[in-house]
């Protein structure tokens, strides 16, 4: 068979970066073919590549064995290739079907055209009224009309790039029917992704990127994830160690019936949010984004001041009224989930960085800041969380995700909180860091400190939590021990619908979209 | 062939100094073609503006006198301005710092008293500070903005002064200008010599200068109001305190300006008159950011722009050039100097055309 699309040997350098080394890869009619790698490993490029939005440095292209001399976005659209981005390309105040005649040549004709977004969306399952404004629509649905605008053309080749991030279980295998029956029709499909499950479950062959290389081409069907994840990293992940834990006897931090207006009209508000935290455990706070997390995290971390002091107590003190700063002399470290322009300054050095938070360390003397304390502070967290950086004069902004993560980690722990909360860990850390990260969050806890993680990844939580809060507009579930649920409950209480009566069909998220 | 501009990763050291260099180089060149299109020699021109102002001790003692004040108002700019905290109105706050210091100077019981000049100087800093305070008190409590709010009360401080010297406080014996009587020689700066302007005054700006550059380069406070101007989530995340950050940027720069203010009326003017500066307030704006709201380079700044003015007036003089056109003159390069900033943080690129 000719296959739909084929690589001989891309290669793409940016200044100081080759993001693509001599690639090659080929998609048959109708496969389901993923690209793993973590962030960084140079996918997102290639897939850029491949739709013609940035020309490869060396390489040819063939679609469906003739070679693409001169490539484009619009070469790719006559070609059948389509692409669905990370992040949407919608305009929030138009409907459906404006949006969608924006991108369709010719005359435009809305009722024509609104007539085939139905028909399309209903024999792929991803049913969506082109009625309705893009602005009142859940991400979910936001991602369907992506979907349904490609799906118009007929694609030849449809590529998506990390389509479940924003997805709740449920709506993931609903996407995964629809992407097979695409399949079934022959149409092909590149898969990205780093998560190993779905490329597992989904996908009929992957092709593994590693620092701009393929590092290996296989069945995902029949590998095991530490199979795929050793080709990813180039090394074995670290196993967890999760011992049981000791609580304490009272709760290290309870938020009590706390009620918070949103800042922005598009913000969520918290409704009633009551929760408790034990020394000794890890509790998750589940969600798809944009349900109030960084509301809560704000309002936790002191960041955003609520009224009343008893909302928030730690350790048997109120300290709703009191600041961030204020909060963290009292033992409540928190890691939020920008890391660049809110965790760290960007353009600072590392040791600069450290004097952010860790001043109280006595860095500070009548007033003057001690530069040799900070650094020397800086370059201990280096050592001890295993930062990659050239040393504590490197700037923060210079350090990828994965190594300001642990940068920032290691600074707040040392502090030694008593309860630390963390916003999405792992956003953007690379797998091996990633594990060292809840690694450490999980010794955190078992050295008697109790941890909060906020986080959309459902499979992390699951790894590392005692317990789990689920938050869905503004509102939080009572809590659920990880022995005694699993993804599905949480999946479906995510969208709101858990304690009702199953309704498969994802018509009912009740999603809002954070901006 | 197509130009890129790209964000560098890191800023970079070589160019933080070319630049101004790349940006003298361009002001030479283009103006030396613009004088050369009015009929000017360029080489004469140049020289006239940039070297013959500094050939005579006056020509010196002018050009420092003109950068003190430029560089202690630039200097207490910078403290507001590294925290995100834009104070436009200099200007007035130095107009209040001469019209208190000049009231003490006149009217203090204590005429003959060495404490005469030390009491004006603080009359002069706590009115720029007090007219500071009511834009820091609105951001403050209701959030107001201080770029309206200090722009705003300069036009108030120009016509406060006004009225004082117009009415109140008009020289019985000035032939009726708008003017107050002559300070007391004890409510005057010591010159260095009396044939020229310079007067002991500028110790209070080396002064300033440092303690600027030991705020805002080594003191914690300095270190939160930075973070504060550079990244405000990282700050709020911290728990530093913004309207510290507000009370401080506009004090020190009130402060400053009302020093500036009086250090005019009790050296080289003498007396409070409607003109009682040239706009050094807006002019110190431009001064901080030539200096990267850096105290040194704010030195630097405040020689380079004293310089421009004299040169200007300069080949007004000797070269009957007319004033508009030094004024080009001067705006092209500072153009060009903050223009060539950017080159600091972004690099261009040439990029193959492709055919699509």
């Amino acid at each position: 068979m000719t296959p739909r699309l084929e690589l001989r040997g891309i290669s793409k350098s940016y200044p100081g970066v080759l993001a693509n080394d001599d690639i090659s890869l080929s998609v048959l009619p109708g496969e389901i073919h993923a690209v793993l790698g973590e962030n960084g490993a140079g996918k997102s490029t290639l897939m850029k590549i491949i739709y013609g939005a940035t020309p490869a440095d060396a390489g040819q292209i063939y679609c469906d064995g003739k070679a693409v001399p001169e490539h484009g976005p619009a070469v790719s659209r006559e070609l059948g290739i389509e692409m669905v981005y990370q992040h949407f390309a919608l305009f929030e105040s138009i409907t459906v079907v404006e949006n969608i005649a924006l991108s369709m040549p010719g005359k435009m004709d809305l009722k024509g055209l609104a007539l085939r977004i139905r028909e399309v969306s209903e024999r792929y399952g991803l049913p969506i009224d082109p009625d309705r404004l893009v602005l009142s629509l859940s991400v979910g649905e936001r991602q369907r009309v992506e979907i349904v605008r490609c799906l118009l053309r007929q694609p030849k080749l449809l590529i998506l790039d990390e389509p479940t991030s924003v997805l709740t279980p449920q709506a993931v295998r609903k996407l995964f029917e629809t992407l097979r029956q695409l399949s079934d029709e022959g149409c092909s499909i590149l898969y990205i992704s780093h998560k190993l499950d779905e490329v597992r479950e989904l996908c009929h062959s992957a092709t593994v990127l590693r620092g701009g290389k393929v590092t290996g081409e296989t069945d995902p069907r029949q590998a095991t994830s530490a199979e795929l994840a050793r080709m990813m990293v180039g090394k074995d992940l670290p196993e967890m160690m999760v011992e049981p834990s000791e609580l304490s006897h009272m709760p290290l931090l309870s938020v009590n019936n706390l009620n918070l207006a949103p800042e922005t009209v598009t913000g969520t508000s918290l409704k009633a949010v009551s929760l408790e935290v034990f020394g000794g455990e890890i509790v998750g706070i589940a969600g798809v984004s944009g349900n109030g997390q960084g509301e809560l995290a704000a309002a936790i971390s002191g960041e955003k001041i609520t009224s009343a002091a008893e909302d928030i107590v730690l350790e048997g003190r109120p300290i709703g009224h009191l600041n961030a700063g204020r909060r963290r002399d009292l033992g409540l470290g928190f890691v939020p989930e920008e890391r660049l322009g809110r965790g760290a300054v960007p353009p600072y050095e590392l040791s600069e960085n450290a004097l952010l938070t860790a001043h109280r360390l006595g860095m500070v003397k009548h007033g003057m800041a001690n530069r040799r304390k900070a650094r020397d502070f800086a370059a201990d967290v280096i050592e001890k969380y295993n930062v990659k950086a050239s040393g504590p004069s490197a700037k923060a902004h210079g350090l990828s995700g994965g190594n300001l993560q642990k940068f920032i980690m290691g600074r707040e722990i040392e502090l030694s909180p008593k309860v630390l909360l963390v916003s999405q860990p792992t956003w953007g850390v690379d797998v091996g860091a990633a594990a060292y990260v809840r690694q450490t969050l999980i010794d955190l806890s078992r050295s008697g400190q109790a941890v909060i993680v906020i986080s959309e990844e459902l499979e992390e939580l699951f790894e590392i939590c005692d317990r789990l809060y689920v938050i869905c507009n503004g509102e939080l579930t009572p809590s659920l021990n990880r022995a005694d649920t699993n993804v599905e409950e949480v999946g479906l209480l995510m969208t709101g619908t858990g304690s009702k009566p199953a309704a498969p069909d994802v018509q009912t998220e009740s999603v809002r979209y954070a901006v | 062939m197509l130009f890129k501009i790209e964000a560098r990763a890191e800023p970079s050291r070589e160019m933080a100094i070319a630049a101004p260099l790349i940006a003298t180089g361009l002001t030479v060149v283009i103006s030396s073609l613009f004088f050369l299109s009015l009929g000017y020699n360029p080489f004469v021109t140049l020289y006239t503006f940039f070297i013959e102002p500094l050939t005579t001790m006056n020509g010196i003692s002018e050009w420092l006198l003109k950068a003190s004040p430029l560089i202690l108002i630039a200097c207490g700019l910078a403290i507001g301005f590294r925290a995100n905290v834009w104070n436009i109105g200099a200007e007035g706050q130095l107009i209040m710092g001469a019209v208190a210091a000049t009231g003490v100077g006149l009217f203090a019981p204590w005429q003959e008293s060495p404490l005469l000049l030390p009491s004006m100087v603080i009359a002069g800093m706590l009115a720029g500070i007090a007219w500071a305070a009511i834009p820091a008190f609105l951001k403050d409590r209701m959030n107001t903005n201080e770029i309206l709010v200090t722009l705003m009360l300069t036009y108030v401080a120009a016509l406060v002064l006004s009225y004082l010297v117009h009415g109140p406080w008009r020289d019985p014996e000035g032939f009726n200008f708008p003017q107050t009587a002559l300070l007391p020689y004890n409510g005057m700066f010591e010159v260095f010599d009396y044939s020229y302007r310079l007067n002991t005054s500028i110790f209070f700006t080396g002064i300033v200068v440092a303690v600027t550059w030991l705020f805002t380069e080594r003191s914690f406070m300095g270190y939160k109001m930075s973070v504060g101007g550079v990244a405000p989530a990282a700050a709020k995340f911290a728990g530093f305190n913004a309207s510290a950050s507000i009370w401080i940027g506009l004090l020190a720069s009130g402060a400053a300006a009302g020093l500036a203010g009086m250090m005019e009326a009790a050296g080289p003017l003498g007396q409070l008159s409607p003109q009682i500066s040239p706009g050094y307030g807006f002019a110190a704006i431009i001064v901080a950011f030539i200096g990267r709201l850096n105290a040194f380079g704010i030195v630097l700044g405040g020689l380079l722009l004293s310089l421009l003015y004299l040169g200007g007036e300069t080949v007004q003089m000797s070269l009957g050039l007319p004033s508009s056109i030094a004024l080009i003159f001067q705006g092209m390069l500072l153009f060009f100097l903050l223009a060539s900033n950017f080159l600091i943080n972004f690099r261009i690129r040439k990029t193959a055309v492709r055919a699509h």
